[in-house]
Parts: structure tokens; sequence; C-alpha cells
């Protein structure tokens, strides 16, 4: 997933995150390269388990410990990984901002609302008190939490599910950052909000040319928000490109199965096919290409050698021996 | 209905009625407290003042709780007593609640080697009776309400951080402390503005019911003659001074004994009602 890109965006190579745990050592994270270019939703899929919401943490080294993280990610020229720690916290939340999958527990239970915003203004920018509590209330506005200026004042379990996610996004946004990492933001909500939400996060990218790095398993997200698309199996990236591209033509057997589990509106009544099997433990993953248990295209070959990600098309990549094969299957179907 | 008027029954305002414990609360602590700050209003005669016409009285209108054995009032000692033993109260709790707070706090943020030290002190200072320490620390101190504090203070901050710890282990794990973190704010801001809050009820609550121990303690120490120091009033002392009557008189003992069993009833009612209401918000 490496496309020429002008200036600051986010550049991730060989992003490796392992924990070393009694039973062995997992590689949650391996070997991930990607890149979002200003403006950009960017989608990374996959299922549970696949380490997409570590790959996001990992970004901004929020890995707890035993996790160790390796590798380099380039943020507007600067290498997060080699970044002190003090440094680190002025492009957290200022430049590159997170918002998490349960708007239930993300916030904090005993500070109202408005402090929680203003704490991140007063972190992040030098905005005196009126100030901070003037753009408080415009990023409510902003979000679309209606009688802001009251619903400021009272605490988190006051507000619904929604209503907290539009929250979290407020404080996110508040010192304007340039990158938001969405970690399922919309999994806990049902899906008229869940629509609303995406909607919003559109809209915000659109006014103030925010990228957006968003993990989620949901395909029907991707389609309605995402520009280009990385689908992660076991830890790693197996295919990339722009989402219409992925959708219409599928080169890895994964994403074909993925694809496939999705109901469709408009096509010929048919089954949903499931991926059979399980992910496989991240502790011990198959030798070869780790996908082969349950790939329907497997031969020796990929049960040996594990297939690198390689570019086959503009802005393309996949990481399949057989992905040809796969692909003409696709068109055929 | 006869008169044509229609009677509205106005929706009566919404309120939560009181916990009974935190009535019980104030009514005990708000009067020990009145008569810690003003003996003098309620004591009917000076605690010290000796009267050989009334020695060793039983209880009756003009002493309502006796005498003894120098005639002094007993009522008026007890009364006089509040103001040694509700300092006991505060005084030996709350230095280590604020430390053993902050230490609790840190060393659960920390964990690894922090926890693994703390484990190790926990251990050490739990393996002697509280009690029995305590009298080993004053005695090597010497005597004295001072020492009994710095004998406290050294082992009681333990088990407050003992509890915060084990919360705030469970606080750093929830999502809004990743947040917090993804928001880029520093280690202390995080520590105490996000994760303290709301890991220091149990800490609130132990502390109330501490001080009841902690009167307990000063009483247990005036008793053996390590706390408060005669003829200063206070309900252990007091208790000692009549244990040699206790057959032929004995409300010199009992009326102060009564009082310690009230007061501390007092702040644990205070604890019960503390969890109550902190958990309100949960």
């Amino acid at each position: 997933m490496t496309v020429p890109m002008p200036g600051g965006g986010l550049k991730v190579r060989g992003l490796t995150t392992t924990f070393v745990t009694p039973r062995g050592r997992a590689t949650v994270v391996d070997g991930i390269s990607l890149d979002v270019a200003p403006g950009e939703i960017v989608g990374l899929v996959g299922e549970s388990g696949s380490g997409k919401s570590i790959t996001l943490r990992s970004i901004v080294r929020l890995v707890r410990e035993p996790g160790k993280v390796s590798g380099q990610v380039e943020w507007q020229g600067r290498d997060l990984m080699a970044m002190s720690e003090a440094d680190l916290r002025k492009v957290r939340g200022a430049e590159i901002a997170m918002i998490f999958q349960e708007p239930m527990t993300a916030l904090n239970p005993v500070l109202p609302v408005r402090l929680q915003i203003e704490e991140n203004l007063s972190a992040h920018t030098t905005l005196d008190r009126r100030a901070r509590r003037q753009r408080a209330l415009e990023l409510m506005n902003i979000v679309g939490i209606p009688a802001a200026e009251r619903r400021l004042d009272e605490y988190p379990h006051q507000f619904s599910g929604g209503m907290r996610q539009r929250v979290m996004i407020a404080i996110a946004l508040a010192s304007s950052p340039k990158l938001l990492l969405a970690d399922e933001p919309t999994t806990a909500l049902d899906v008229t909000i869940q629509d609303q939400i995406l909607k919003l996060i559109l809209d915000l990218r659109d006014r103030f040319g925010m990228s957006v790095l968003f993990v989620t398993h949901d395909l029907g997200v991707v389609a309605a928000t995402c520009d280009r698309m990385a689908v992660m199996y076991a830890g790693r990236i197996v295919e990339t490109g722009t989402v219409a591209q992925v959708f219409a033509e599928p080169h890895h057997p994964y994403t074909r199965g993925l694809l496939g589990s999705v109901p469709r509106i408009g096509a010929e009544r048919s089954m949903l096919l499931s991926i059979e099997g399980a992910p496989p433990g991240l502790i011990d993953l198959p030798e070869g290409c780790a996908f082969h248990p349950r790939c329907a295209f497997a031969t020796d070959r990929c049960r040996a050698e594990r297939p690198p990600l390689e570019r086959f098309a503009a802005g393309r990549e996949v990481a399949c021996f057989h992905h040809r094969t796969v692909a003409a299957m696709a068109e055929a179907a | 209905m006869s008169t044509g008027t229609v009677q509205i029954a106005l929706p009566a305002k919404r309120r939560r009625a009181l916990p009974g414990t935190l009535v019980g609360a104030i009514i005990v602590l708000g009067a020990s407290l009145a008569m810690a700050f003003f003996p003098g209003l309620f004591a009917p005669y000076d605690p010290t003042a000796f009267d050989y016409n009334a020695i060793m009285q039983a209880p009756s209108a003009a002493h309502p709780f006796g005498t003894d054995n120098f005639g002094r009032d007993m009522l008026s000692r007890v009364i006089h007593a509040y103001r040694i033993d509700m300092q006991i109260a505060v005084f030996a709790t709350t230095a280590p609640f604020v430390f053993g707070t902050i230490v609790g706090a840190l060393v659960g943020y920390v964990g690894g080697w922090a926890e693994a030290l703390f484990g190790r002190v926990v251990d050490a200072v739990i393996t002697f009776p509280f009690l029995v320490l305590v009298i080993a620390i004053v005695s090597v101190l010497g005597p004295g309400l001072g020492n009994m504090y710095i004998a406290v203070g050294v082992i009681g901050w333990v088990f407050y951080a003992r509890l915060v710890a084990a919360e705030i282990k469970i606080q750093r794990r929830l999502d809004y402390a990743d947040a917090a973190r993804g928001m880029g704010y520093g280690h202390t801001r995080i520590i105490f503005r996000h994760l303290l809050p709301n890991a220091i009820t149990p800490a609130v609550v132990y502390w109330m019911t501490d001080m009841a121990l902690a009167i307990l303690l000063g009483s247990s120490l005036g008793y053996l003659g390590l706390g408060a120091q005669p003829p200063a009033a206070e309900w252990g002392v007091l208790i000692a001074d009549g244990k040699n009557f206790m057959t032929t008189a004995w409300w010199v003992s009992v009326f102060p004994g009564i009082a310690i069993v009230i007061t501390g009833l007092g702040f644990s009612l205070a604890g019960d009602a503390l969890a109550d209401l902190l958990r309100v918000n949960r």
C-alpha cells in the first residue's frame, strides 16, 4: 500500500508488535506497511483478533507491556518510533487523535463532559479559560449534540451511546488533529446512529482535510466511508487497493471470502458464503501462508512458503501465489 | 368536592431520601464534634476539679455518670475526652490516608517492579498484628499521643496504599485511561485527574472505618499507658482509672466505654453512608 504522496501524511513501514506470553511469543502485528495521505480515509479490515486494533495503537505506541513495537512510523516527516515519550505526547491528541470502540467506557465517568473537552485544549493549545469554554461549545455543535450549552455540564452517564461517541469525537477534534485513528467507532452503536456517526466523520474530513485510519470488521462501513482499504489476516496485510477495486475484483481468497459473507441488494438470491474454520492462534501460526488451512486454493507451495505482499497493478497489492486464479473465479461468478 | 373546587395533586418535588445511615452518622458525629470543640458548653463541672466530698459516687441527678476516686465528675470527664479522642480519630488517619493514597496510585499505575517492591512491604507489615506493631514502635519512641500518631502513620498508610493500588490497576486498563494516554496527557495528569477520582472510593470508605479503629487503638494505648497521659481525660485512660474499682464503682469504666462504642458506631455509619453515596454516580 505504497502510493507516492505529497508531503506529510502517515507512512508506516514494517510495523511489528509482539507480545511475549507464558505460552510463547505472539506476533500480533507482523511487518505492516501502509500509507494514509492527507484528507484520505483508509479502512483497515479484518476479523476479530487479526491485529487491526493493535496496529492502530502501535502507530502511536499505545501498546501496553509486555507488548513490544518495532518498525517505522513516519508522521509528517518525523519518526514516531524514535521520538521521546515527551515529544510523542505533543503529537498524541494534538496532531493524531484516537477514538475508541466503546463510547460507554472510553469517557471518564467522574468528570463532566465540558472538563474532558477543555482538558484536551489546555493540554495542547494556548487558549485561555474563556476561549476554551467557547471552543468546547463550538465542538459540541460541530459534532451535532443538541442543547450543547446545557449538556456540557452533564456527566457521560447522562448521554446515550451515540451521543457519547459524538462527545468522544468532540474531544478528539478539540485540537484540530490532522489524523484521526478510529478504532471501530460505530461497532457498539445501532445502525441508524452508526450512519450518523459515519456521515459526521466524512463531513469532518471534508471540512478540515483530516486523514482517517478507520479500523473495522464491517465491510458495509468500509464501502460507505473509505477511499482505500487494507485487508488484514493474522497480523499481516493480505490485500490493498481502492475500495472500488477490492470490492469489484478481490484478489485474495480471504477478501473474497469476506465479501462473499455480505448480503447484496439487487444480486440474485444466493447462499451467503462463510469462511470455514477459525482464525489461527497468533502464537503458533501455520507454516507458509497463514490462511492456507482455510483456503480452497491452497497448494503445497502455500503450505511451505509465505507469499509476500506484492504489487500487481497500480495501487493494488496482494499476498497470494494464486491471486490471478482467485480474481478470475470472482469474475466468472 | 361539594364546593366545586378541584384539587390538583401537585407532583411532589422529587427528592432522594437521605439514607438512614447518613442521618445516623450526622447525628452521632455532629454531637461528637460539638463536644470536642465546645466541651465547656456541655460539661456540668470542671473535669479536673477534685471534690473530696463526692468520691466514688454512683450515678445520681447531680452526677449522672457518677464520680471517680478523686470525686471528679465522670460526665464532664467523658465529654472533655471527646476532644482528645476525636483528635486521635482525625490525626491518626489523615496522614496515612493521604500518603497511602498517593503511594498506592503510583504503585498501581507503574506496576511491575514498583508493585513487586510494594508487595514485600505489605507482607512485612501484615505479618505482625497491627496493635503489637504500634505498641512496639511507641515503646521505642516513648509514650504519648505524638509518638502514637507517628507509629500509626508509619504502618497505617500501607492499608490505604494497598486498596488504592488494586483499584488503580483496574482503572488503568479501562478504555478511558487509554483514551487519556491517546490524548497525549502526562502521567501525573492521568493518575491524579483521571484514575484517582475513579479509584478512591474504597479508600475513603475505609478512612471512615479507620477513624473508628483509631479511637479504639488510641483508647487501648491510653489504657496501657502508652497513649494520652493522665490526668488528661481520654476514654482509654478513664477506663484504666476505673479498672481497680470495677466491682465497687462500675460507672467509672463503663461510661467511657459506651462513649467509645457510640462514636465508633458513628464513624462506621459514616463509612456505610459514603459507600452508598459514592456509588450513585456509577
